[in-house]
């Protein structure tokens, strides 16, 4: 009786634990099935709109509401001495090495490994995953390759959308709510900003992507019989997207930035 | 011809086929029967390599399956699924010449398209529904745009998975006679799984009853209704009552 809470964590434990296995013996099987032939181009190209161009809108607002909430926080914070500086400098390089990357990539996960995961889950459950097979046709292949590379391309450029719009979003509310000086808020954010600023970011764009994705398919994939199998796979491609971003997110600024 | 020697397969405790010796002779149409749950999907599932079967053999004209390339394996079959397995995001004639427009046997794209309406024809459709998609179809249209694609490639085996299933007795007749024609003049070895007895006897040459994992009789679709063996004769006149236990 007393144990029972004890031993739930230590099912949850293991249960996830042999998830992770699970995932990463799917990642071999998608590296293994990328560097065989056929490559199937177009559904690359598909997957790449649908990925990336389609959520354009979303990573955009998105990052100008960051930005300009990032420019009033910090200006608010006990900078007001010499917020002119510190305002664009903090934004841009907010924006660039965490905000841009890990909110944009938040918001994909949100948009796109849910519907990966409810498309592959649904083709799973409707045999169509079968027919494929029975149709010479590898589902890694043709499903989860296109979109685990389309993903890996689409959101660096995402994020390199996201970091613009979010500068742009505190330019606006710095120089229009706050009354900095426009032109010496973009010399600032232009001699502040390095480039390791923006290329870390959009590394970490990339990793984010290939979790996305690679999630999505594996949670669709693995979907369980009838609506309630493609729910559960939906939601639990979302909850773990989303946790592995933000864990990926911790060791690549560990691996980048800590001395 | 088909050959399948002591197969065996379980889902953890639960053991599906437990030994199923089957011969399918080349350009026969098998009809396999038997309740819901009994195996019959594993087993075909079983013969394209989608479940590993535990233990047993099968053989595809003399070779063993697990030992020839599969690329070429699956090209020599043809599917018609439950429920169709149309893929949604692909048009109907896109559909039917999916094998056709990728992998080594590509053809150009116009090609490809016309042996699709061409088939599409062939199982009584008009050319005008090959550039609709999958969902604005009923679901005997469905039916038939997967049975056009289970042949689109000139298969030399073809399987067919409950293929009246959902449809009105018109249409299942309908679907029915175009399976026993389109297997007669393409001359293709055919393996049908179903429990609806009109099937049966529109399609089979011969006929596998499977129960309990194992095949309980079979012979020549003419044998059956005389066959002694309770469990058949059951099953074919939709007893409540004899051998097989039935869940009320």
């Amino acid at each position: 009786m007393i144990l029972a809470p004890v031993a739930a964590i230590g099912r949850s434990t293991l249960g996830g634990l042999a998830a992770l296995g699970r995932i990463a013996l799917f990642l071999g099987a998608t590296l293994a099935a990328a560097v065989r032939p056929p490559f199937y181009w177009r559904e690359v190209l598909n997957a790449f709109w649908v990925i990336g161009y389609n959520s354009l809108p979303v990573v955009g607002l998105t990052a100008f509401f960051t930005g300009g909430a990032l420019a009033l926080q910090i200006y608010e914070g006990g900078s007001r001495f010499n917020a002119g500086q510190v305002v664009p400098s903090i934004v841009a390089i907010g924006m660039t090495r965490e905000l841009g990357p890990v909110l944009g990539a938040l918001m994909v996960a949100a948009r796109v490994a849910s519907s990966i995961a409810a498309e592959i889950g649904t083709m799973k459950v409707t045999e169509q995953i079968d027919a494929l097979v029975t149709l010479s046709t590898d589902p890694m292949r043709y499903l989860t390759v296109p979109r685990v590379l389309a993903a890996t391309i689409a959101v660096p450029v995402l994020v390199a959308v996201g970091d613009s719009i979010g500068i742009f979003g505190g330019y606006v509310v710095g120089t229009g709510r706050l009354d900095l000086n426009a032109a010496a808020y973009l010399k600032n954010t232009a001699d502040y900003l390095e480039l390791w600023d923006i290329t870390s970011g959009l590394i970490k764009g990339a990793v984010f992507g290939f979790i996305i994705a690679l999630i999505g398919c594996y949670f669709g994939m693995n979907s369980a019989r009838g609506a309630q199998g493609v729910g559960r796979a939906t939601k639990s491609a979302v909850v773990t997207a989303s946790v592995l971003i933000l864990a990926a997110n911790y060791l690549l600024t560990e691996l980048f930035f800590s001395a | 011809m088909i050959e399948l020697q002591g197969l065996h397969k379980a889902f953890g405790a639960n053991r599906v086929l437990r030994g199923v010796d089957l011969t399918v002779p080349r350009g026969e149409s098998m009809v396999i029967i038997g309740g819901s749950g009994t195996g019959k999907s594993v087993l075909l599932k079983c013969i394209l390599g989608l479940v590993k079967p535990d233990a047993g053999q099968i053989l595809i004209e003399g070779q063993d399956v697990t030992r020839v390339d599969r690329e070429a394996f699956l090209a020599r079959f043809g599917m018609l699924f439950q429920g169709g397995a149309l893929f949604d995001s692909l048009s109907v004639w896109q559909n039917v010449a999916f094998r056709l427009l990728r992998g080594p046997g590509k053809r150009p794209k116009a090609e490809a398209r016309e042996i699709a309406i061409e088939k599409l024809r062939r199982v009584g459709l008009k050319a005008q529904v090959a550039d609709l998609f999958p969902a604005e179809l009923s679901g005997g249209m469905q039916k038939r745009v997967g049975l056009a694609r289970a042949i689109a490639a000139e298969p030399e085996i073809i399987f067919f998975d409950e293929p009246t299933t959902g449809l009105d007795p018109i249409m299942a007749g309908v679907i029915n006679e175009l399976i026993r024609e389109i297997v007669v003049e393409m001359g293709a070895t055919a393996m049908t799984i179903t429990h609806d007895m009109s099937s049966v006897r529109a399609i089979a040459d011969d006929v596998a009853m499977l129960h309990d994992g194992v095949i309980q009789w079979t012979g020549p679709v003419a044998d059956m209704d005389a066959a002694p063996d309770p469990y058949l004769q059951q099953f074919i006149h939709g007893r409540a009552d004899g051998p097989i236990e039935a869940v009320r």
